[in-house]
């Protein structure tokens, strides 16, 4: 049973850390258009949650249903339509950072000069694209970082702590750069212990408890 | 299809009691097959024509060579159970045999070697068999330093599991490779087994004390299984209640 | 925006590209195992003998020794910096296959360690003794050889990068699983300078490359999402 106009649905995931049993049968929907916020205390699992839906971590039992259909034994067509923002930027300090988006971005999707710079326009390092990463600060690193998850042109996105190293400014991007992708259709799901788009329409909240 | 009867079977508490059973079964036949296999041995069948008495050691050498493969095998085909269908139990089973693995080769080395002395007159030759179990020796130690270096132990399980596929796809071919160096180095040497034909009487014993190791690796197994479940399932209710 | 799938060999060409612009920009660690090389093969006259003759017998087998620990200890590193800043993470969630991905890099490293290897041999071997005549079949039994332990070394890596002395577990893994490639290579070259035809251990070590090669990507890519659970 797919629950109504769900594009992305988790039931009943289970998962270990060690011999910590942190995720016991955690179950949830998200429709088009919708912001999951998970929420809770450090250590409570967001990151063991997301990472499980990723795939980055084994989920043991329960199940993951991409578009009313079950991604076990599909996970590479599942990744593809999902972006992932992690803790780590993955950036390569030795690379400028149009080198960082075509090397990486350009393993999802066919990049051109004009999207890389449009995308640096959009989070706003377009004048930093010709220097090594190195170089960036935290704040422009996690921009450019942001500005992979847009070239994945993927329909679900999974952020863990988005806003981290973010300025006032930066973070009034993240909002409406998932303000943009929800209108297009997109999901996202993220972990924030910071403000992030609180107050708006598309919010939906998951609190984890210990 | 169901398989049912196949989670119960790799259930903790269901393994951990049938292993419990079986244990002394195991235990003690095969203690009385290899009491009985060495006193075969070393009274009952007759010395051999070149080697006098030094041959017997023979009984003890070539079944723990061939437990040793054995052992690789079964370890391997474990660890590709579990990872494949993520069996816990299969895990750990294979955590059980390599130590087990390991001694196997160990024995079939020093037995080697002693053998070499009277044979040879040195306590190391560069023969086939002995350079292979060298070999199969560090293909063993690298697996327990692989899974001893991970603190997690379901990372342990799946990586070792990765590499003792990946042993046992080497296996025979580093078999080969040194049977080859071997002829192409010593063309005349003596090769232990390749006697024209072994006597009935001394072949007895031999077969019985094959069987008698098998049993053995089966007592251990038990054991150390059991042991390895005890470890893995310390935080478990069934384990909890039964204490 | 609509956006085009990237093909599974334009992935695997830009993963390949990005090492190559990588070590351009740190060319001296990429040199450092050639120096490594070429001064464990000073060793062995200096240990032994410096009389030509005498090095001749064992030279091949130096010259392959030599060779598989220089390549060895350059790819202790290989995967370590892009799974620390979330590299291969992105690879595991790009929707392309894995395995390719990493054998990619894993040519990327050959050419830029192994290569130069092989192209440095017959210098490396005439300081040993050997004559001219089996140039050849060292370079080609190296070519093979070399190319296999990337592999087995890029399972091996894979599999201890996040581990603690993951270096010594390295060649502990991967020495042993590595010791057919140094008895047919180094014996290919000694039945070459006895005058006998090395074609055997040859085509045993191709068979062995093209197995790696096909098998190699499966346990790459599995080692390399047991090292992202973190």
């Amino acid at each position: 049973m797919v629950v109504d106009g769900a594009l992305f649905e988790a039931r009943e995931i289970n998962a270990w850390r060690g011999d910590r049993h942190i995720l016991r049968d955690v179950s949830f929907s998200v429709r088009p258009g919708e912001f999951l916020k998970v929420t809770g205390p450090n250590g409570v699992g967001k990151t063991t949650l997301l990472r499980v839906i990723c795939g980055l971590l084994p989920a043991e039992g329960g199940e993951l249903l991409w578009r009313g259909k079950s991604i076990r034994g599909r996970r590479d067509e599942f990744n593809f339509e999902l972006g992932h923002l992690g803790h780590l930027n993955s950036l390569k300090g030795d690379l400028t950072a149009r080198e960082n988006l075509k090397f990486l971005a350009g393993l999802r999707t066919t990049l051109t000069a004009q999207t890389i710079d449009a995308t640096l326009d959009r989070v706003g390092i377009l004048s930093r694209g010709d220097l090594p990463a190195r170089s960036l600060s935290a704040g422009q690193k996690r921009r450019l970082a942001l500005a992979r998850l847009l070239l994945a042109d993927a329909a679900l996105w999974i952020l863990d702590e988005p806003v981290t190293n973010l300025d006032t400014a930066g973070i009034r991007l993240v909002e409406e750069l998932i303000v943009d992708h929800l209108e297009h259709g997109g999901l996202a799901i993220a972990a924030a212990h910071q403000r992030l788009l609180d107050d708006a329409p598309c919010l939906r909240r998951l609190e984890l408890e210990p | 299809m169901s398989w049912t009867w196949f989670h119960k079977l790799a259930s903790p508490p269901h393994a951990y009691r049938i292993l419990g059973s079986l244990a002394p079964w195991f235990g003690w036949a095969s203690l009385a097959l290899i009491l009985l296999a060495t006193w075969w041995g070393l009274v009952k069948a007759p010395a051999d024509y070149q080697q006098g008495d030094g041959f017997r050691i023979l009984y003890v050498h070539a079944p723990s060579a061939w437990m040793s493969m054995f052992t690789y095998v079964v370890m391997a085909v474990a660890a590709g159970v579990g990872l494949i269908w993520r069996i816990k139990l299969a895990h750990a089973a294979a955590a059980a045999c390599a130590p087990i693995g390991a001694s196997f080769t160990f024995l079939a080395l020093a037995t080697g070697s002693i053998w070499g002395k009277p044979m040879w007159g040195t306590w190391w030759v560069w023969d086939a068999r002995l350079t292979s179990e060298l070999l199969l020796l560090f293909l063993y130690l690298g697996y327990m330093a692989l899974r001893a270096s991970f603190d997690d132990p379901q990372r342990a399980d799946r990586a070792s599991a990765v590499l003792a596929l990946v042993g046992v796809i080497n296996v025979p071919i580093i078999h080969y490779s040194v049977n080859w160096w071997s002829t192409l180095h010593q063309p005349a040497s003596v090769t232990k087994f390749d006697k024209p034909s072994i006597d009935l009487a001394m072949l007895i014993p031999l077969f019985l004390m094959i069987a008698g190791f098998q049993l053995y690796f089966g007592w251990a197994v038990s054991r150390r299984l059991r042991g390895e479940i005890l470890r893995r399932e310390r935080n478990a209710n069934w384990l909890k209640e039964a204490a | 925006m609509t956006a085009v799938r990237t093909p599974t060999l334009a992935a695997a060409k830009l993963v390949f590209q990005r090492d190559m612009t990588l070590a351009w920009r740190r060319w001296d660690e990429v040199a450092q195992p050639l120096i490594f090389y070429v001064v464990v093969t000073t060793m062995f006259p200096l240990a032994t003998t410096p009389d030509l003759s005498a090095l001749r017998v064992i030279g091949g087998g130096v010259v392959w020794v030599a060779a598989l620990l220089a390549s060895l200890l350059a790819l202790e590193a290989l995967f370590r910096a892009d799974v620390e800043d979330g590299t291969t993470e992105q690879w595991v969630l790009s929707g392309q296959p894995l395995g390719y991905l990493l054998l990619a890099k894993v040519a990327a490293h050959w050419v830029l360690t192994g290569l130069p290897l092989v192209i440095m041999s017959p210098i490396v071997g005439t300081g040993l003794g050997l004559p001219t005549s089996v140039w050849g079949v060292l370079m080609s039994s190296l070519l093979l050889g070399t190319g296999t332990l990337s592999i087995l070394g890029g399972i091996g890596a894979a599999l201890t990068v996040g581990v603690r002395r993951g270096s010594v577990l390295l060649s502990l893994l991967v020495l042993p699983l590595a010791m057919p490639l140094l008895i047919f290579g180094s014996r290919a070259v000694s039945m070459q300078m006895d005058g006998d035809s090395p074609a055997g251990p040859l085509q045993l070590l191709a068979a062995i490359f093209f197995m790696a090669l096909s098998l190699g990507p499966i346990a790459m890519s599995a080692a390399i999402r047991i090292s992202v659970e973190n």
